[in-house]
């Protein structure tokens, strides 16, 4: 394997093979919270990929200089100030879709999915390899929330990106926007996903 | 009366796994024993009060008096952080036995999402000191409730014959979401 096709390996296994939500099951609460319509679900997603790929580049060119035993506390600053970076332009630059995301923007900083990429992956590499691996999962991710935002966007409101799809006949499902509806549509597109991964083998995928 | 009606709208209402999707990670990798369910709830609940406490005083003595609200999450993230640390060693140290049912659940609460929405939201919402308090026990009751019920379920689902395709995550979210369903009727109990 030569050197650029590792980088690619890197970024790609985020998008499908390990995707961050459907294969991993990480940041669940900003999937499930925030998806009611995809304008959401990618401002979500491209501010986590931004915290993501910052602080995997962080942590791969620090991690000697990090003793063991204060890690934990160590990569959570780091994350939680790029968190209160992201927060701070989006206050600055796209008001209503803070105002849409709310209190779940500064819940990045506890989103499993960023600790887990510096602790498998950012601190046990170099920094080039790190920075793809994290933009895969962040893209991923961003992909995972925009399809979930989507369906529950065009079936509870029949709109999509806020355009009207579902004309004046299509009676909205309401419960797509309530909170049971997420998860419901989580667990539906986790189980299609399921399918199509294990296509004829029996592989148990998204257990825990 | 106040007091009262925070506490029924954070266990109940505004339930913080079904209403605002907190602590989902424990919800599907933990909540597969009763007694495991029911010790991590304890152990949140605990956290989550000290947590409450501490940012208060963190939010009204230091950060507001200061003019230093950006940064709020920074020093929240620690607190909690050192909090857990702190409890950690504490309770190793005082209560051996509540140790080793606590124990390996401690360092994990760091990273549940619940905790941190405690304290900003107690900053957001301009508690007092006792409603903050309050309001932090409430959300780890709230958790509490949730975790044990979907264990005592999910108990159950082992021995039912599930599709396949929702084995594991999936059939955990659609108990979570009929949950969900149940919950929302207890929407105008009581508003905060």
């Amino acid at each position: 394997m030569t050197r650029n096709t590792g980088i690619i390996s890197h970024f790609s296994k985020g998008l499908i093979k390990n995707n961050p939500v459907f294969v991993q099951v990480l940041g669940m609460c900003p999937t499930l919270a925030v998806t009611t319509s995809v304008a959401n679900g990618i401002g979500m997603g491209l501010a986590t990929t931004f915290v993501v790929v910052m602080a995997a580049a962080v942590a791969s060119t620090i991690d000697r200089f990090v003793p063991n035993q204060v890690r934990i506390p160590v990569y959570a600053v780091i994350i939680a100030t790029f968190v209160t970076i992201a927060d701070l332009f989006m206050q600055a630059y796209f008001p209503p879709l803070r105002a849409a995301l709310g209190p779940y923007v500064p819940l990045i900083v506890v989103n499993c999915m960023i600790m887990g990429r510096i602790e498998a992956f950012a601190t046990r590499n170099a920094f080039v390899p790190s920075l793809a691996d994290a933009a895969g999962m962040g893209v991923g991710f961003t992909g995972a929330l925009m399809l979930l935002g989507g369906v529950r966007e065009l079936l509870g409101n029949g709109t999509l990106a806020g355009v009207t799809i579902l004309g004046s006949w299509y009676r909205p499902m309401l419960i797509m926007v309530l909170p049971a509806g997420a998860f419901f549509a989580l667990a539906i597109l986790m189980a299609v996903f399921n399918r199509l991964q294990q296509g004829g083998k029996l592989v148990l995928r998204g257990a825990v | 009366m106040e007091y009262i009606a925070i506490l029924i709208v954070t266990v109940l209402v505004n339930n913080f796994v079904l209403y605002y999707f907190l602590g989902i990670c424990p919800l599907i990798g933990v909540s597969k024993k009763l007694d495991a369910a029911l010790s991590m709830g304890i152990a949140v609940t605990f956290v989550m009060t000290l947590t409450a406490g501490a940012t208060w005083l963190i939010h009204r003595l230091v950060l507001e008096p200061f003019g230093l609200p950006f940064l709020e999450y920074v020093s929240y993230i620690l607190v909690i952080a050192s909090l857990v640390q702190l409890l950690e060693m504490f309770i190793k140290k005082a209560i051996p036995a509540l140790y080793k049912t606590l124990g390996i659940f401690l360092p994990l609460i760091t990273t549940n999402c619940a905790i941190l929405f405690v304290a900003l939201f107690q900053a957001m919402r301009d508690y007092e000191f006792l409603e903050a308090v309050i309001f932090g026990f409430g959300s780890g009751v709230g958790f509490t409730v949730v975790i044990v019920l979907m264990a005592g379920i999910r108990e159950q689902l082992e021995l039912s014959d599930i599709p396949l395709p929702f084995r594991g995550a999936p059939v955990t979210l659609v108990v979570a979401g009929i949950l969900a369903l149940a919950f929302m009727g207890f929407t105008g109990l009581a508003s905060a």
